[in-house]
C-alpha cells in the first residue's frame, strides 16, 4: 500500500507502523471516566467493513502519527491527515 | 548431432550448437531453442509423468502454462525441481532430467498406480486408510507421503544470490505481444514512462508463433523493430524475462526478472531480481490460453495444443510429429493446418463443427492413432488440439474482481472492478483478432499518454487483418468410454467431475478441493475452464450459473529465495553493535544477540575452562572490586519542553512532577490495560530536559507509544522527544571502587557520595573536555554510576576505563553477570516484565499512584488483577544448596497432585550467586510473600527436574540497599 | 453411506456410479431450535455435536457461500496443544485428543497426520520461555519434550545450524502436534451432522436478527426469516460485520494473514517447524507442497488479500532457517479474514441478548480448535453451562481484568 503522507507525499505502507482505530484518540480522563467508558475505549472496536479512520505511525519517517482512511473492503485510501490536528479537532489539548 | 525433427525456418540461430544433457544423454540444440523445443527436434516425445497415475506424458505447450513437461534442471545444490522444459531457455552444458518416477522414465514401477485407477477416483483418501486406527500412522501414511511430491529439492543451502529492485512508472505494460507493444509504442512515443516487461525472452509473444503480417512484414519482424525502437527511447525500460506476477494495492505490481537462468552460471550476479513496481496506470496484455478438449486418453505424448504446434514449427523450426492430425472446435485451430502444410507436412483436420469428434487414442509411450466418432482409426504421431482460447485474466483477479462470461468467445473476460488503474487490452479482454487487438491497443496507449498530460505524435497503429475467429464451445467428447484428462498434472478426469457432481461437491470451490482440479503447478491454466464447463454440462447449467474462475497471486510460480532476496544467513537481519564492539572482541567476548544488538555476554580470560568460570569472576570482581559494563543498548530518549515533567508524570505510574534537578528516579510503564510495560530511568538535567531510559528490548516501541500520547493524547503539551540510543555510549561503572575509577575520569567533578549522592545526575566532561552525562544509578545493587559519552567516543571510553582502573583491579563484565547481580538483588527485568505481569504482582503496587491519571493507572486496578491471593515475586533457594535451580519450573505445593489446577506459578530467572555460593532464584508464586521460608516444589518435566526449593526474599543481597547508597 | 475400503473397492468395480451425495441440498425450513450462523469449521462441528453428543437434531447450519467457504478452507492446517496459559491449554488439549479420534469418530478421513511440531529457539530466555510452557503442557496432560541441538540436527539435518543470523540452540517439540487436511475436516463434520438430521443451508446469508426486548427469536436471511430457540453466532472474521446487526460492539478487529503454498516436493520437512526469531511456520502436505505463513498483514481489512511486505517477511523467515527452500516455488498465497481479539484468546460465551451466543476471536489459531470449539459451544447451546476447559472464554474478562494473554502483548490485536 502506498500512504500519501500530508507532509512528505506518497510513502510505502512498509515505512510504517500500525496502530488501530483512531478512536484510541479519545482516550477518557482515567481519574473521572467509569469503568465502563475505560473499558469501553481500550477493548470494544467498531471494525468496520468500509470506511475506516486508523492510525499509522511513520517510524521509518518522520515519526508522525496519522490518521488514515481508508477502506478495509478495498483498501482505498480516501485521506490522510496529520494525527496530531485530528485530535486537536476532536477537542484534546493538554 | 541429429535433431530428426528440426524443420526449415524458426528464430533460431543454426550457425550455432548447443549440446546439452536429457538423462544423462548429450543431445544438441540451437540459440533461441527452449529445452522443450530442442527435445522435440531430437525426436523425444515421452518428457515426465503424470503426478498421480504416472502417466506417459509428453510437452503439451509451448509456454508456462505447461502441465506435463516438468523436468529437474541443473545439478547439486543448483538443483531446481518443477522446471517447465517449455520456458528453459537451452544453453550450452544444460544439465536436465525427468522427474516423478521410479526406475527410468520410460519404465516407472509407479505406473501400476495407473491400473489402479478405478479404486482411486476423486477423494478415495477421504474413505478409506481409518481402520485399524493405528495403521494410518504407521502404514497408510507413510505410504502415501513416500508417493507424494513432484521435483526433488536438493536438501542444501541454494547457492545463488537474489535481489530486490523498486521501480517507478507512469505506465506498467504487462506483456509484449502484438498488443503489449503496440500500447507501449504509443504511449512511450507520447511521452510516458513507460516499462515493458515480458516473461518470454524474445519479445512478440503470438506474433512468433503465427504467420500473421502486420503492415508488409511478418509479425516477428515487426516486434523485433517495436522493440528496438523502444530499446531506444530514454522514457522506456524493457523487462524481459520477467513475469508481472502480482498485482497488490495503489498500483504496485510484483514482477519477477530472470537475469542469469539462461546462462551456464551466474557468473557471481544475482540470478534473479524480485522486482516492486510502482506505477500510476497498468496495462494488462497478457494475451490468451489454448484450451484443450476432453476425449479418452486425450494425454498421450504426442498430443498438444494447436497454438504450442505452430510455435514449434514457426518460431522454432521443430516439427512435433510427422502424421499430424487437427482437433479442433474454432477458426484459430485450422491455421495450424496450413501453417503446418506451408512447411509441407500433411494434417488430417478433424472439426467438432463438423460433427467429428476423436473418441480414442491409442499408443502408450508416444501418441500411435487415434479412433474417431465414425469408427475411423488414423495413424498419428502427434495430435493438436484447440478447444477455443481463455483470455489471461489472471492479474485482473488479484483484488477478487471476477471475470464474466462472454458467450461469442466462449470465454470469461474481466470483470468490471478492476484493480485501480489496471486496463486490460488485446486478447486478455477478448478481443480475438490482431486487427482489432492492434487498433485497441494503440489507442489505450495513446489514451494513457494523453491521460498524463503529454500530447506528443503517438503514430499509428500497425495494420493487420482481422482473420476469422469463429468458435462453437466444444468440451467434452460424450461418446469417449476411457478416460478423458481435464487436469493433466493432477490427472484429473471428466468421471472425477461427474463423481463430484453425484457426491454433491457442485461449488467450483467443492470441485476444486474434491477432485483436486487447477490445484497443480500450472494452477489449472489449461484446465480449470474445460473442468468447469463440464461441471456445467453436467449439472444443466450455463457456465456462469456454475461459477467463475478465480486467480491468485503469482501468475506463475515464483521461487521462495526471490522473496527473501538478500535477507539471508547473517544478513536476515542487519546487527547493531555497541560502541565498545570492537574493543569487546579484542578483550575475549563472547557476543549474544538480543534482538538486533549484538552484547558482550562474558569476558573469556586465558585459562578460564567454561563460561561460568568468566561470568564468576567477573561478578566476584564488580562486588570487590570494580566493574565496567557497556549498556548502550538500552533505550535512551530525550524528552524536552516546558511541560517534560507533566508529560512523565503522565506517562509514569509514579510521580514525576517534582522530581528536582539533578536527580534521577526509577520509574515504571503501565500499558493502557494496567499491566506492567517498561521500566527504567528518567533522569532531570534541567527544569525542561529529561533523561529517559527504557529496556533494551522495549526502546522502539516505548518510543512510538511516547510519541503517541505527545501528538494524539495531549497535543498540546510542550514538550519534545527524539530518541538518543545510537547517540551515546554508555557504561556502568560499579563497585566498592566504582567512585575512585570515576574521579579519575571526570574533569574537575565532585563525585563524593555528599556531593553526588545516589540518585544524581548531571551533564559533565569526561578526560579533558569530552562532553558527558554522569548519573548515579545501580543496576547490580553496588556503588555504581552510568557514565554516558557521544557514541563516536565509545570505545575509546572502555579503554579509558580500563586503562585508569588498573590498579583498581578493574574488569568489563557482560550481561550474563550483568543479570547474575540483578538476579541476586532481585530486581525485575524482562522475564518478569513480560506483559503478562502487574505492578502488584512485582511488589511494586506503591508505584501506581492513584491520584493522577497516567496510562494504565485505571485499568490496573480491576477485581482480578487486584487480588490478594494472586501470584507475588518471590525468590527461592534450594534446599540441597549444591542442587542448581532452572528457569521455567513451575511451583507445586508438596504432596499436591501434578496438574493444572494445582500449579501455583513459574520460576522466572535463575542465577548461580558466587557471593553465596548457591544457586538462586526469582518467581512468581501464588501469594508467595505470605509464604517466605515454605518448602515447595519446583517441577519441571521437560528438564526431568524436580527440586525442593525454599521461599525467600527476592532480595538475596543486601536487602536494605546499603551498598548502592555508600 | 458409510465409507471403507471394501466400498471403494464396490465402486470401483462397478464404475464408481453408486456414491451418493455427502449431504442433502435443503431449503431452510421456518424454524428451528438452534440456528447456527456460519458454515464454516466451527459451524460445522458445532451442529455436528450438538446432534451427536447432544441430541439437538433441529438444528440449521446457515452459510453465505459454499460449506467450507471460511478459514477451514484457507489454512496451514496444523494442530497442536501446546499453549501456556491455564484460560487455553487445556481446551487445546481437549481438542488435539478429539483430533485423534475423529476420523472413526465421523467416517471420514482427515489425515491427520501427528507427525509433530518443533518450535525453534535461539536464546536462552527463549528455551526458558518454552521449558515454562513445556511444563504447563505437561501439567495439563499434553506432551512436549525439550530438543537439544544436536538432537535437534539429528532429526531436521537441513536447518541452518551454521551460519544462522540467529543460532538455533534447540526446539520445544510436541511428538503429538501435527497437520490434518483442512476441507476433510469441514466435509467430514458436514456430512455427519447432516445424516444426524442437521439442515446445512449454503447460499443463505444472514441479514438481521430478530430481537425484541433483548430476547433474540430468529434472524432474516436472504433465504427468509428463520425462527430460532437459539440462534449461534460463528463467523471468524466477519464476527464484527454480523454481530454489529445485533447492535454489539466486540472486542475485535478484522486482519488479514496470508498463507502460502509451493510447488509439490518430495518430502523433505518431518514435520511442523516453526521459527523463534522470525515470523514463520512450515510443514509440508501429503501432495508434497511446502505449507507455509509467518505474520498477519497488521491492518484492519475484510478484503481476503495481502500485500508483498508481509510475503518478503515470511519468505525471509523460512530461508534463515533452512536455505534449501530457495529454489522451491511459491506456487499459490492467499488471504483469509482473521477474527483478532484483544488478547489473541478466543469467546465461546453467551451474550447480552438471550439466546444469542457468540463464539469467535479465534485469531488465526482457530483450525486447531474446531473440534473443541464445537464441542464446547455444543454443550453451552445446549445446556447453557459453559464447558469446564471452554469456561474462561467469556465476553466480561476483560471488565474483570482477567485477559488470557499467551504473548503479554496487551489490547492490540494485530501484535498478538
Amino acid at each position: 500500500m502506498i500512504i500519501d503522507h500530508p507532509l512528505l507525499g506518497p510513502r510505502d505502507a512498509a515505512e510504517f507502523v500500525y496502530k488501530g482505530d483512531a478512536s484510541l484518540i479519545d482516550r477518557p480522563d482515567g481519574l473521572a471516566a467509569s469503568a465502563d467508558e475505560m473499558h469501553d475505549y481500550v477493548y470494544l472496536r467498531d471494525n468496520p467493513a468500509g470506511e475506516h479512520r486508523e492510525l499509522w505511525y511513520h517510524e521509518q519517517g518522520d515519526r508522525s502519527w496519522l490518521v488514515v482512511t481508508r477502506n478495509t473492503l478495498t483498501h482505498e485510501i480516501i485521506r490522510v491527515e496529520l494525527a496530531r490536528g485530528v485530535a486537536r479537532e476532536r477537542g484534546r489539548s493538554r | 548431432m541429429n535433431q530428426p525433427n528440426r524443420i526449415d525456418g524458426g528464430l533460431i540461430d543454426r550457425e550455432t550448437v548447443l549440446k546439452f544433457q536429457w538423462n544423462e544423454r548429450w543431445l544438441t540444440g540451437h540459440p533461441g531453442d527452449t529445452l522443450a523445443s530442442a527435445l522435440l527436434a531430437n525426436g523425444l516425445r515421452l518428457v515426465g509423468r503424470s503426478f498421480k497415475y504416472h502417466r506417459p506424458r509428453g510437452i503439451f505447450t509451448a509456454g508456462s502454462e505447461e502441465p506435463n513437461a516438468l523436468v529437474e534442471l541443473r545439478k547439486g545444490s543448483a538443483r531446481e525441481p518443477n522446471t517447465r522444459a517449455t520456458t528453459v531457455e537451452l544453453f550450452d552444458g544444460l544439465y536436465a532430467t525427468s522427474q516423478n518416477h521410479r526406475g527410468p522414465l520410460e519404465w516407472d514401477v509407479m505406473a501400476v498406480n495407473d491400473l489402479l485407477a478405478p479404486f482411486l477416483s476423486a477423494g478415495f483418501y477421504y474413505k478409506t486408510f481409518m481402520w485399524p486406527k493405528a495403521f494410518w500412522e504407521k502404514l497408510y501414511e507413510p505410504m502415501i507421503r513416500a508417493s507424494a511430491g513432484l521435483g526433488r529439492l536438493s536438501g542444501r543451502e541454494d547457492p545463488d544470490s537474489y535481489d530486490h529492485g523498486f521501480l517507478h512508472a507512469d505506465l506498467l505494460v504487462i506483456g509484449a505481444g502484438p498488443a503489449g507493444l503496440t500500447s507501449a509504442l504509443a504511449a512511450a512515443r507520447g511521452g510516458a514512462r513507460v516499462i515493458l516487461a515480458d516473461e518470454d525472452f524474445r519479445w512478440g509473444g503470438r506474433l512468433n508463433s503465427e504467420s500473421y503480417l502486420l503492415g508488409d512484414r511478418p509479425g516477428a519482424d515487426w516486434a523485433m523493430e517495436a522493440a528496438s525502437e523502444l530499446a531506444a527511447m530514454p522514457n522506456v525500460r524493457l523487462l524481459p524475462r520477467t513475469t508481472v506476477y502480482g498485482a497488490y494495492d495503489h498500483g504496485i505490481y510484483g514482477a519477477l526478472e530472470r537475469k542469469t537462468d539462461h546462462l551456464p552460471d551466474t557468473g557471481g550476479t544475482p540470478r534473479q531480481v524480485l522486482w516492486r513496481i510502482y506505477s500510476k496506470r497498468a496495462l494488462l496484455a497478457a494475451g490468451a490460453t489454448e484450451r484443450s478438449i476432453a476425449f479418452g486418453n486425450n494425454d498421450r505424448p504426442g498430443i498438444m495444443l494447436a497454438g504450442a504446434v505452430r510455435s514449434y514449427v514457426n518460431r522454432y523450426g521443430v516439427t512435433p510429429g510427422r502424421k499430424v492430425a487437427l482437433f479442433t472446435n474454432n477458426e484459430d485451430g485450422l491455421r495450424t493446418a496450413s501453417d503446418l502444410s506451408a512447411k509441407g507436412i500433411d494434417v488430417t483436420v478433424l472439426d467438432t463443427r463438423e460433427g467429428v469428434h476423436v473418441v480414442h487414442t491409442s499408443g502408450r509411450k508416444a501418441l500411435k492413432s487415434i479412433t474417431l466418432s465414425d469408427g475411423r482409426t488414423i495413424q498419428a504421431d502427434c495430435l493438436a488440439v484447440s478447444g477455443g482460447w481463455s483470455p489471461n485474466v489472471h492479474l485482473t483477479c488479484h483484488h477478487r474482481s471476477r471475470p464474466v462470461w462472454q458467450e461469442e468467445i466462449s470465454a470469461f473476460i474481466p470483470g468490471s472492478d478492476l484493480p485501480t488503474g489496471m486496463t486490460v487490452t488485446g486478447a486478455a479482454a477478448g478481443t480475438m483478432t490482431l486487427g482489432a487487438i492492434v487498433r485497441d491497443a494503440h489507442a489505450a496507449g495513446t489514451e494513457i499518454a494523453s491521460d498524463f498530460g503529454h500530447r506528443g505524435a503517438t503514430g499509428s497503429a500497425p495494420t493487420a487483418d482481422d482473420e476469422p475467429f469463429d468458435t462453437k464451445p466444444f468440451w467434452y467428447v460424450q461418446e469417449s468410454r476411457a478416460r478423458a484428462w481435464v487436469d493433466l498434472q493432477n490427472d484429473v478426469t471428466a468421471k472425477d467431475i461427474r463423481q463430484s457432481h453425484q457426491e454433491g461437491f457442485r461449488s467450483v470451490e467443492h470441485l476444486k478441493r474434491y477432485t483436486t482440479l487447477g490445484m497443480a503447478t500450472d494452477q489449472g491454466k489449461t484446465a480449470n475452464i474445460l473442468g468447469l464447463a463440464i461441471m456445467a454440462e453436467i449439472s444443466g447449467r450455463t457456465i456462469p450459473e456454475t461459477g467463475t474462475t478465480m486467480f491468485r497471486p503469482p501468475y506463475t510460480p515464483v521461487p521462495i529465495g526471490a522473496f527473501a532476496g538478500r535477507a539471508r544467513g547473517k544478513d536476515f537481519r542487519p546487527y547493531r553493535l555497541t560502541p565498545s564492539h570492537d574493543w569487546a572482541a579484542e578483550n575475549g567476548a563472547d557476543f549474544v544477540e538480543a534482538g538486533l544488538w549484538l552484547r558482550a555476554q562474558w569476558y573469556r580470560l586465558p585459562g578460564e575452562k567454561g563460561w561460568r568460570d568468566s561470568v564468576d569472576r567477573e561478578v566476584r570482581t564488580t562486588r570487590s572490586a570494580v566493574g565496567v559494563c557497556d549498556v548502550s543498548t538500552l533505550g535512551k530518549i530525550d524528552i524536552q519542553g516546558r511541560d517534560a515533567a507533566d508529560f512523565l508524570n503522565r506517562v509514569y505510574s509514579n510521580a514525576f512532577l517534582k522530581l528536582p534537578v539533578g536527580r534521577v528516579r526509577y520509574g515504571l510503564m503501565l500499558r493502557d490495560d494496567g499491566f506492567a510495560y517498561d521500566d527504567g530511568t528518567s533522569a532531570r538535567l534541567s527544569e525542561t530536559q529529561f533523561v529517559m531510559t527504557t529496556t533494551t528490548a522495549n526502546a522502539v516501541t516505548v518510543f512510538r507509544e511516547l510519541e503517541f500520547a505527545r501528538q494524539c493524547l495531549w497535543p498540546d503539551l510542550d514538550v519534545h522527544l527524539i530518541s538518543t540510543t545510537d547517540a551515546w555510549a554508555q557504561f556502568s561503572v560499579a563497585g566498592p571502587r566504582a567512585r575512585i575509577l570515576i574521579s579519575r575520569i571526570v574533569d574537575g567533578l565532585d563525585v563524593s557520595n555528599e556531593a553526588f549522592p545516589f540518585m544524581a545526575c548531571t551533564a559533565c566532561t569526561v578526560l579533558g573536555g569530552t562532553p558527558a552525562r554522569l548519573f548515579r544509578i545501580s543496576f547490580s545493587g553496588e556503588l555504581a554510576y552510568e557514565i554516558a559519552v557521544p557514541a563516536r567516543y565509545g570505545n575509546s571510553m572502555i579503554q579509558a576505563l580500563m586503562a585508569a582502573g588498573k590498579d583498581l583491579g578493574v574488569a568489563p563484565y557482560g550481561t550474563e553477570a550483568l543479570g547474575v547481580m540483578r538476579v541476586e538483588k532481585g530486581h525485575v527485568a524482562g522475564n518478569e516484565i513480560n506483559g503478562q505481569t502487574t505492578a502488584e504482582m512485582m511488589g511494586l503496587s506503591g508505584m501506581v499512584s492513584q491520584k493522577k491519571d497516567a496510562i494504565g493507572t485505571a485499568m490496573s486496578g480491576r477485581e482480578e488483577m487486584a487480588r490478594i491471593d494472586g501470584l507475588q515475586l518471590v525468590g527461592f533457594r534450594p534446599v540441597d544448596r549444591s542442587v542448581a535451580l532452572t528457569a521455567g519450573a513451575h511451583f507445586l505445593s508438596r504432596g499436591a497432585p501434578e496438574d493444572m489446577a494445582h500449579d501455583e506459578g513459574w520460576m522466572t530467572s535463575v542465577a548461580w550467586s558466587p557471593e553465596l555460593g548457591h544457586s538462586i532464584g526469582l518467581g512468581f508464586l501464588k501469594q508467595g510473600r505470605l509464604r517466605h521460608g515454605e518448602t515447595i516444589r519446583a517441577f519441571s518435566p521437560v528438564r526431568g527436574q524436580d527440586i525442593l526449593v525454599e521461599v525467600c526474599s527476592p532480595h538475596h543481597i543486601d536487602p536494605e540497599g546499603v551498598r548502592q547508597r555508600g | 453411506m458409510r465409507y471403507s475400503a471394501l466400498r471403494l473397492l464396490k465402486e470401483g468395480l462397478t464404475g464408481n456410479t453408486g456414491w451418493a451425495p455427502a449431504w442433502r441440498d435443503p431449503d431452510p425450513r421456518p424454524a428451528y431450535d438452534i440456528v447456527i450462523v456460519g458454515g464454516g469449521g466451527h459451524g460445522l462441528s458445532t451442529a455436528y455435536y450438538l446432534a451427536k453428543e447432544f441430541g439437538e437434531q433441529n438444528v440449521a447450519v446457515l452459510e453465505k457461500g459454499w460449506l467450507g467457504s471460511g478459514n477451514i478452507g484457507r489454512n496451514t492446517t496444523i494442530i497442536r496443544s501446546n499453549y501456556l496459559l491455564e484460560g487455553n491449554q487445556p481446551f487445546y488439549e481437549l481438542s488435539l485428543k478429539l483430533w485423534e479420534g475423529l476420523e472413526q469418530d465421523f467416517n471420514y478421513n482427515a489425515m491427520v497426520s501427528q507427525r509433530g511440531i518443533l518450535n525453534l529457539y535461539h536464546s536462552d530466555a527463549q528455551r526458558d520461555a518454552y521449558v515454562r510452557r513445556g511444563n504447563a503442557m505437561h501439567l495439563s496432560g499434553a506432551d512436549a519434550i525439550l530438543v537439544d541441538r544436536p538432537q535437534l540436527r539429528e532429526m531436521c539435518p537441513f536447518l541452518d545450524f551454521d551460519n544462522a543470523r540467529f543460532p538455533i540452540h534447540g526446539a520445544l517439540w510436541q511428538p503429538r502436534g501435527g497437520t490434518v487436511r483442512h476441507d476433510a475436516v469441514a466435509w467430514g463434520y458436514a456430512r455427519g451432522a447432516d445424516s444426524r438430521g442437521v439442515d446445512i443451508v449454503q447460499n443463505c446469508e444472514v441479514t438481521g436478527f430478530r430481537i425484541e426486548n433483548g430476547i433474540c427469536s430468529g434472524v432474516e436471511t436472504t433465504r427468509g426469516a428463520i425462527r430460532a430457540r437459539k440462534v449461534a453466532v460463528c463467523v471468524a472474521g466477519s464476527s464484527g460485520r454480523v454481530m454489529e446487526q445485533a447492535g454489539l460492539r466486540l472486542p475485535i478487529e478484522s486482519h488479514v494473514l496470508q498463507a502460502f503454498v509451493s510447488e509439490g516436493l518430495k518430502p523433505v520437512i518431518p514435520g511442523v517447524i516453526t521459527f523463534g526469531a522470525g515470523h514463520f511456520y512450515v510443514s509440508q502436505s501429503d501432495k508434497g507442497g511446502l505449507v507455509f505463513g509467518g505474520d498477519i498483514d497488521g491492518y484492519n481489512t475484510y478484503a481476503q488479500r495481502g500485500n508483498l511486505p508481509v510475503v518478503e517477511d515470511v519468505c525471509e523467515g523460512g530461508m534463515a532457517i533452512m536455505p534449501m527452500i530457495g529454489r522451491a516455488r511459491l506456487l499459490r498465497m492467499w488471504g483469509g479474514v482473521m477474527d483478532m481479539s484483544m488478547d489473541g484468546s478466543p469467546f465461546i460465551d453467551r451474550t447480552p441478548i438471550e439466546g444469542l451466543y457468540f463464539n469467535g476471536g479465534w485469531c488465526y489459531g482457530g483450525f486447531k480448535a474446531t473440534p473443541a470449539s464445537g464441542y464446547c459451544y455444543a454443550q453451552l447451546l445446549a445446556t447453557d453451562q459453559p464447558h469446564e476447559t471452554a469456561r474462561h472464554y467469556r465476553l466480561d474478562r476483560f471488565r474483570r481484568g482477567a485477559p488470557i494473554d499467551e504473548k503479554g502483548a496487551g489490547a492490540q490485536p494485530n501484535l498478538h
